[in-house]
């Protein structure tokens, strides 16, 4: 038995092949259950999200198992196979389990180190699991992939950096505050990245919030979604001595926040620290304010190289996460492979009694003399005989040695063990 | 016995540093660990071998310099374990553990004698009033540590370099509440140290205050850390300037300590 996965991602594929391959809704019982029935195919899970379609399968031969779902995606999905066939990966055997693993610690993820991912995979697996269209092999996979995935979390700081503008600007605001819990907060202007910071904010527990606009109408319509209360823009000075985290994106074409006033406001709060982020193009903050002290100011292209830090930080850290999955990946193949022996095991020693068998009755033929004790006594011998000369081989079978494959194939031919009880 | 304790315990001290050093530099969380699982270690021989040398000496042993570097250094350490435990910011130690093996390596090397305890000395105030300044001192030692922290922090995000150690490094706002706590622990501890000590100079010498420079520059040290804390409440004076004022803070505290017994002639000076 061998892993095969098949799939698309979107590094292989744009969203138009991506959209017409998804599983959506009912589709993913349905296709479950359809290539459980597929031929070859002994295990199957389905993973199927916005950015990825992938098959999970365990199949007698590679090739063939391949081409069938090839095959079943087409009729399934009522798309010719050359629509789709080019976006398409397959990985056997090691690759296809260190592309799940790989998949479920977020390294073949769009952003790298998101954590949506390995939710998405466990439920995949749980729905197979459910409906039992997985088995032994592909249970184990989920269950490492998982712990890998854990692993890679623990011992990488992968997760660590924010790598959206938003989330960023959050990082940074508890670089200076610690907790955002109970910190007031200023949403200058409006748009749509503005909002999104403003409300990555809010929802990292930043209590109070101001909504100040130029049209004050639309600034207590902001106000209600967050909320807070909206300022009139001529009193925003006032209310900036209690403001801790300022998000400004006015669209004016001018600085709405000179130097020397904010000094006077920082006088006014006893210089306690604020964080100043303006979305703006052009800026509508004084860069200059940067400079006086407890204040924090970042413009859009500060916060885009925070990011970009962030990425190479997070790429840096994936370096070490795929260390760890080799790792991994060697102990599952290892894993897999102590499986691979085991039939092999049992034909030698059912090959052993079955000559023994024989020899015993041949004997029993030439000498039909011996009594029950003599007899019993030539059994008992034949038995410690045939257990003394397979103990070697088979040791070496349940041992966990690296020539596992050279060794069953050699024991197969020297025993003569030509039965399909091991399935390649 | 106490010898080899010490020796010891300078070793895991020095040990601890060079972990701590690395840590800042290449980041690692088991550095963090392993670093504070060798500074217990080295503080629990270091506590043995001040108990060790107490019996043989029978007074406390802080009346050499030998004896008073180290006893600080056991301070500075008693400190930091205790933030350690009530913040948890492994990296503290990276600014931390090279304050606390300096001390104990200038104790290493001053004479390690025992002498005899001078008739003025064989006082209970020896106790009181050395470990009160020891500990005031060695609250604003941590004070130094944080105080640096928080200007790499400061820098970091002024300069927007927000990789590597930025990282590691804990918010303004725990450093600069840190630094505050310390400065409001160090700062009552070396009043009271100053009070006893003038009660002691009335008991032993007749006068409560003698202009001796150890006295003179522990004065000036109060008012530095008084400074501190007045203009941190009246005009605000956080973050940045008080970490600076604590860093300056230190410094006078070192030259009180060294700089004064070993440059100028005090009735302080320790044999």
């Amino acid at each position: 038995m061998k892993i095969l996965v098949v799939g698309l991602n979107h590094k292989t594929a744009g969203v138009d092949v991506r959209e017409r391959l998804a599983f959506n809704g009912p589709k993913l019982e349905e296709g479950v259950f359809g290539l459980k029935k597929v031929q070859e195919i002994k295990e199957v899970a389905l993973l199927s999200t916005c950015n990825r379609v992938e098959i999970y399968t365990c199949v007698g031969n590679c090739n063939s198992g391949a081409e069938n779902v090839k095959q079943f995606l087409s009729t399934f999905h009522g798309i010719g196979r050359c629509d789709f066939e080019k976006a398409l990966y397959v990985h056997t055997g090691a690759q296809a389990i260190r592309h799940v693993f790989r998949v479920a610690a977020s390294l073949d993820s769009m952003v790298v180190g998101e954590p949506q991912i390995l939710g998405q995979l466990k439920d995949a697996f749980d729905f197979a699991l459910a409906r039992k269209t997985t088995g032994i092999l592909l249970n184990q996979l989920m269950k490492k992939a998982i712990s890998t995935a854990k692993r890679v979390r623990t011992e990488t700081r992968i997760a660590e950096n924010a790598v959206s503008i938003s989330f960023a600007a959050v990082e940074l605001a508890r670089k200076i505050f610690t907790e955002l819990a109970g910190k007031s907060f200023m949403l200058m202007g409006a748009g749509e990245m503005a909002e999104l910071a403003a409300r990555h904010l809010v929802n990292n527990g930043v209590t109070e919030v101001m909504v100040v606009n130029r049209t004050y109408e639309r600034g207590c319509e902001l106000a209600s979604e967050f909320n807070g209360k909206a300022v009139r823009f001529e009193n925003f000075l006032q209310e900036l001595v209690h403001t801790d985290i300022i998000i400004c994106s006015t669209g004016a074409p001018s600085y709405v926040l000179r130097k020397d006033q904010m000094q006077k406001v920082m006088k006014e709060r006893k210089h306690r620290p604020v964080f100043i982020i303006d979305i703006s193009v052009p800026r509508n903050i004084d860069p200059g304010i940067n400079k006086i002290e407890n204040v924090y100011l970042y413009d859009v292209d500060d916060l885009q190289e925070v990011v970009d830090t962030n990425v190479m930080e997070r790429q840096k850290e994936a370096d070490k996460a795929e260390m760890i999955i080799t790792e991994e990946v060697e102990k599952f193949i290892r894993w897999v492979a102590s499986l691979d022996s085991v039939p092999t095991i049992v034909a030698l020693r059912q090959k052993a009694e079955e000559i023994k068998g024989e020899e015993l009755e041949k004997f029993r033929t030439k000498f039909p003399d011996l009594d029950e004790k003599k007899m019993k006594a030539i059994e008992y011998l034949a038995t410690s005989l045939m257990n003394k000369l397979i103990h070697p081989p088979t040791a070496a079978l349940k041992d966990d040695s690296e020539d596992r494959d050279e060794l069953i194939a050699m024991i197969k031919k020297l025993y003569g063990l030509n039965g399909d009880e091991h399935e390649e | 016995m106490g010898t080899i304790l010490f020796e010891l315990a300078l070793t895991s001290y020095f040990t601890a540093t060079i972990i701590s050093i690395y840590e800042i530099f290449r980041g690692m969380k088991e550095a963090s660990r392993l670093m504070l699982i060798t500074a217990g270690v080295g503080f629990a021989i270091h506590s043995a071998s001040i108990v060790s040398r107490y019996l043989e000496a029978g007074h406390l042993p802080i009346t050499s310099m030998h004896e008073a570097s180290s006893f600080f250094a056991w301070c500075v350490v008693l400190i930091f374990f205790f933030l350690e435990l009530r913040y948890k910011i492994g990296i503290m130690g990276s600014f931390i553990m090279p304050i606390v093996f300096l001390l104990m390596l200038s104790s290493s090397v001053l004479p390690r004698e025992i002498r005899p305890l001078s008739p003025v000395l064989q006082s209970y105030w020896l106790g009181i009033h050395t470990f009160l300044a020891f500990l005031g001192n060695a609250a604003f030692a941590v004070a130094f540590g944080v105080g640096i922290m928080y200007l790499l922090q400061e820098h970091y995000l002024k300069a927007k370099r927000t990789h590597g150690l930025f990282k590691r490094l804990p918010s303004l706002q725990v450093l600069d509440e840190i630094n505050y706590k310390l400065i409001t622990l160090g700062f009552p501890l070396l009043t009271l140290a100053i009070i006893t000590g003038a009660l002691w100079a009335e008991n032993a010498w007749g006068s409560y205050w003698r202009w001796d420079p150890k006295e003179t520059w522990s004065l000036i040290t109060w008012f530095i850390y008084a400074l501190v804390l007045h203009i941190r409440l009246t005009a605000g004076w956080r973050g940045k300037k008080a970490a600076i004022l604590s860093i300056i803070g230190f410094v006078v505290v070192l030259f009180t300590f060294f700089g004064v017994n070993l440059t100028l002639k005090s009735l302080h000076t320790f044999s």
